[in-house]
């Protein structure tokens, strides 16, 4: 064993597709080079149970840049992992030491249903999205850019809420199975610019109420936020909070107090 | 293998119609060609279905667009979410000619840049109309809420590129490609909402269907169930992305791939310039033979950042004890007008000769230093870390080195593919009634893609051009219903896909399909790389093939066809990167000169500068499919350069 290579010992959850009770199996992972990520371990167990015929371990990614938000894994319990602000694809083996019992099981939430072993359907989320997460602006109608200026913090805040991945990770790691912490980014991220006024309140309760319709109850524990791998905040949601009651008060009069 | 040398014919090929408007007046072609084209009444086009393949930049502004018209709009995924495409990854940003720092852009010289950036191997009108409608794809991305960078004014920042004098390009912190692709995400959720758009996520198509010569729709699996479904259309768009990762490892993402191009093209789809890969200069270097893919610095580094290695040759000193005087900065050094912002094509193969001379840096000496320093002490550690703090960030932890107190290490990777689907100035392929768009079309960057002008270009086909220059062929179809999906011509596909699955489940081999793809990918990458020649480029053919017959006879697929089975996705994509990979060797030995990502030994210049031939090869090279086992026929389309003056490249 070189240097740089560490023995590891994983407990992983298999489940044989959505109506499959599941239960953890144990792998032992030799000789992993503490330079790889997280997922190129797992590739490698997985290659190693090719060579065994075993079916291979099934688990979602795609950038492995901690951009697309695709992987998931719950590891030690914590969603993404140990590391704070980084997801699940981010993670190296130099977190870990020789000789670690890693487990290693999907996102677990009533909205997030398992598919395969460690992959979950987030379906859930992009409902939420269609409820209104986005501005009503017909491709060709958009009047030059820079007529609207947008004051830098505006565009900054709004950045720092629209760098939500998506991934889940708040949801997963919420006792409750809230929601909030993604909603609250996605909300956020446009009602805080000018091009997002017009339709803020309907967004607003649209998009939370059909949060509610999936997810649980927020009971701000802050779990989200330490498990989310952008670190969005939790202002967000007060932010949100305060615009859903506003927004209850606004949208009946604006339906004229029906 | 045996190259079949076709000598140029130097007119383009009858099958080849570029549907390019006869007219000199480039600066009013497109305006006036808008005009000359065929409309789809309001009321009509619900008449029309149309299906469109990836929900990327260029496939989610297409989609949503078409469906604001009132098209009947199936979208499609393989994803789990169509917000989860390879566009989100893009970091630096998008060009556009805005002229907002009124530093001297204007569309000409967008698209003047973008032609010499592509080394003269690209459609003039196309380009031109591409940095025409660039302006309307920031005010249109404005409008939905991406948030842009600004400056105190509250007004749009931008940075300047590589290959471009200008600052023209703006972006949004390093997440341009995500805040773009969540926008154009959002407007397709309208019509999602709507009913305007049908999304059909985690569905692979597997063929595109055909029907009299006229598209009539696709044949997907449903990668959850694996049931396999056709759709029929009057039309389909194919937004699926780049080929890079037949490289295996490579910047995109793990799922991009080259299948529902290439069952395209073996539909009567040519395809085009191959050959054509861009390798980007400035990715973390490989750490050891696990590696899965490579990660992009963005090239936004090189404004700050200097580019050098040691002078001396095996230097394994840290960068802090190399004195300024044994250090060379070579891309200053050989050009200094442009220095380090010269073209990734430039900036790669420089990095390839001093790693190979054996002056690469890090453990493995297979990167060269990309050094912050100068700019730290210039403008304060606060400043940088404002700009490129995520991009140091990611560096850091990839790498576990800090890049504010120790230059970072880079070196080339595959990074884009500026071939693929042939496709005419409405984006049509030569199928009637299939589209292509966005990087899986060949169009608008030639040999070489300019920093920050792909978000560009899969916006511009997806949100400005095809929306047009489909109801040109539309409006012809009036009154016409589509091919019903229980014709036989729909029942044939789909068993051909159900025999595949079935047929890869049965080889019962030794070896993964992730095995097979990273031999493949390294023979790709040896000898279609960076630096090509003769004697390789038939090496490669040979044993890309005998690599092929014994992945077909060898490889394991585990598990079944009726649940979630990666492994099974992953064959089908493996083989049609084999098609692809002979293929692209194939038009590298014919494409016997250099040109933008293509470097052939054979044609430099006594600098070892690249040396185009531009006599002999101003043309697309498009090629057509024959069947299985036969060789494609190469068909030219020839280039005419009318408005920018053809001159070999100098960035000195
Ligand atoms: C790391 C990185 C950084 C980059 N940075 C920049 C930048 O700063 N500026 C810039 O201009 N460009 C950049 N690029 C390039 C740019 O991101 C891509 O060229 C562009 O986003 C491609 O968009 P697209 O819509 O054509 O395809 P993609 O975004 O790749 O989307 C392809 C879509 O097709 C779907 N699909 C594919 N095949 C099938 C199938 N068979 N069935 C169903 N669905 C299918 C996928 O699910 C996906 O939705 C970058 C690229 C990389 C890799
Ligand atoms: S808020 Fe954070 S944890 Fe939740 S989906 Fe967004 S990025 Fe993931
Ligand atoms: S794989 Fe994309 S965020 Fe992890």
């Amino acid at each position: 064993m070189s240097e740089n290579n560490i023995n590891i010992t994983l407990d992983v959850w298999r489940q044989n597709g959505p109506a499959d009770k599941g239960h953890f199996e144990t792998y032992e992972a030799k000789e992993i080079s503490t330079d790889s990520s997280f997922l190129e371990m797992l590739d490698v167990v997985n290659e190693r149970l090719i060579d065994d015929e075993k079916l291979p371990i099934t688990f979602e990614s795609d950038c492995r840049e901690g951009i697309c938000g695709t992987c998931s894994l719950m590891i030690n319990g914590q969603a993404h992992g140990p590391n704070k602000g980084q997801a699940t694809c981010q993670l190296h083996m130099r977190t870990f030491s020789d000789g670690d019992h890693i487990t290693v099981e999907p996102f677990r939430a009533a909205s997030f249903p398992v598919i395969k072993d460690l992959a979950v359907s987030r379906a859930a989320l992009d409902t939420i999205q269609h409820a209104g997460g986005y501005v009503s602006v017909s491709t060709g109608s958009a009047p030059d850019a820079n007529l609207t200026p947008v004051p830098k913090d505006a565009a900054d805040l709004a950045m720092d809420a629209a760098a939500c991945i998506g991934c889940g990770a708040c949801v997963a790691a919420c006792p409750n199975s809230a929601a909030q912490l993604f909603t609250s980014a996605k909300v956020n991220h446009l009602n805080l610019l000018p091009q997002g006024q017009s339709e803020r309140w309907k967004r607003v309760e649209a998009m939370v109420d059909t949060m509610e319709d999936y997810f649980g109850t927020c009971t701000n524990h802050g779990e989200c936020y330490e498990a989310c791998p952008k670190e969005i905040s939790l202002d967000f949601i007060a932010f949100m909070n305060r615009d859903y009651v506003k927004a209850k008060i606004k949208n009946r009069k604006l339906a004229g107090q029906k | 293998m045996t190259a079949t040398m076709e000598p140029s014919s130097k007119v383009s090929s009858p099958r080849l119609d570029s549907k390019v408007p006869q007219t000199d007046d480039i600066a009013n072609m497109w305006e006036n060609h808008k005009f000359s084209m065929k409309l789809v009444n309001p009321n009509n086009k619900r008449k029309f279905s149309v299906i469109v393949v990836g929900t990327g930049l260029a496939g989610s502004s297409a989609a949503a667009t078409l469906a604001e018209l009132g098209y009947k709009v199936k979208a499609f995924t393989f994803h789990d979410s169509p917000r989860r495409a390879h566009s989100i990854a893009a970091q630096g940003g998008i060009n556009a000619a805005k002229n907002y720092q009124n530093d001297g852009d204007s569309v000409h010289r967008l698209f003047y840049d973008t032609v010499k950036g592509g080394d003269y191997r690209s459609r003039e009108a196309n380009v031109h109309r591409l940095a025409e409608v660039s302006v309307n794809i920031i005010d249109q991305a404005a409008a939905q809420g991406v948030p842009f960078a600004r400056d105190y004014g509250g007004l749009l920042d931008n940075r300047s590129f590589g290959g471009a004098q200008v600052s023209r390009t703006f972006y949004a912190r390093g997440q341009t490609g995500q805040q773009l692709l969540l926008g154009a995400y959002s407007a397709l959720n309208r019509q999602i909402e709507s009913g305007g758009v049908e999304m059909h996520n985690r569905k692979e198509m597997l063929d595109l269907v055909v029907k009299d010569g006229q598209t009539c729709g696709i044949v997907t699996r449903d990668l959850l169930t694996g049931e396999v479904e056709s759709h029929s259309a009057h039309a389909v768009v194919l937004a699926t992305g780049g080929y890079g990762n037949v490289y295996y490892l490579s910047t995109n993402a793990m799922m991009c791939n080259v299948t529902a191009a290439w069952r395209a093209h073996r539909k009567g789809a040519f395809f085009a310039n191959p050959c054509y890969t861009q390798i980007h200069p400035t990715c973390i270097p490989a750490s050891d033979d696990h590696q899965s893919k490579l990660t992009l610095m963005s090239e936004s580094l090189r404004n700050d950042g200097r580019i050098w290695v040691p002078k001396e040759f095996d230097d394994s000193r840290l960068a802090a004890d190399i004195p300024e005087a044994e250090r060379d900065y070579y891309l200053e050094r050989k050009y200094p007008a442009f220095g380090n912002l010269v073209p990734r094509d430039v900036a790669s193969r420089n990095a390839k000769t001093v790693v190979d001379e054996g002056r690469g840096v890090g453990p493995l000496k297979n990167g060269v230093f990309l050094d912050f320093a100068d700019a730290i002490a210039r403008d304060g550690a606060e400043t940088i870390k404002a700009k490129y703090g995520n991009l140091f960030d990611m560096y850091a932890n990839i790498t576990g080195e800090d890049p504010y107190s120790r230059p970072m290490r880079i070196y080339p990777a595959t990074h884009y593919t500026m071939g693929g689907l042939w496709v005419d100035y409405h984006l049509q392929t030569t199928v009637p009634g299939t589209y292509a768009i966005g990087e899986a079309n060949f169009s608008d960057h030639g040999a070489n893609r300019l920093g920050a002008s792909a978000l560009m270009q899969g916006l511009a086909d997806g949100y400005f051009v095809l929306p047009y220059t489909i109801g040109d062929y539309l409006a012809d179809k009036l009154g016409d219903g589509v091919v019903p999906t229980s014709d036989p011509v729909f029942a044939a596909a789909e068993a051909e896909v159900a025999d595949q699955t079935n047929m890869w489940l049965s080889v019962n081999g030794t070896k993964s399909p992730e095995h097979y793809h990273r031999e493949l990918g390294k023979i790709v990458w040896d000898r279609i790389g960076m630096a090509r020649d003769k004697n390789g480029l038939e090496k490669a053919g040979d044993e890309i093939a005998t690599l092929e017959e014994e992945f077909r006879k060898n490889v394991r697929v585990m598990g079944d066809g009726t649940s979630m089975n990666t492994e099974l996705e992953k064959v089908g994509r493996v083989s049609d990167f084999f098609g692809l990979a002979k293929l692209k060797a194939r038009d590298a030995l014919v494409r016997e000169e250099s040109c933008g990502g293509h470097f052939r030994v054979e044609s430099q210049t006594e600098e070892g500068e690249a040396l185009r031939d531009d006599d002999n090869f101003s043309h697309v090279a498009a090629w057509e499919w024959n069947g299985e086992g036969a060789d494609q026929t190469k068909h030219e389309e020839q280039l005419e350069f009318k408005h920018v003056k053809l001159s070999q490249r100098s960035y000195k």
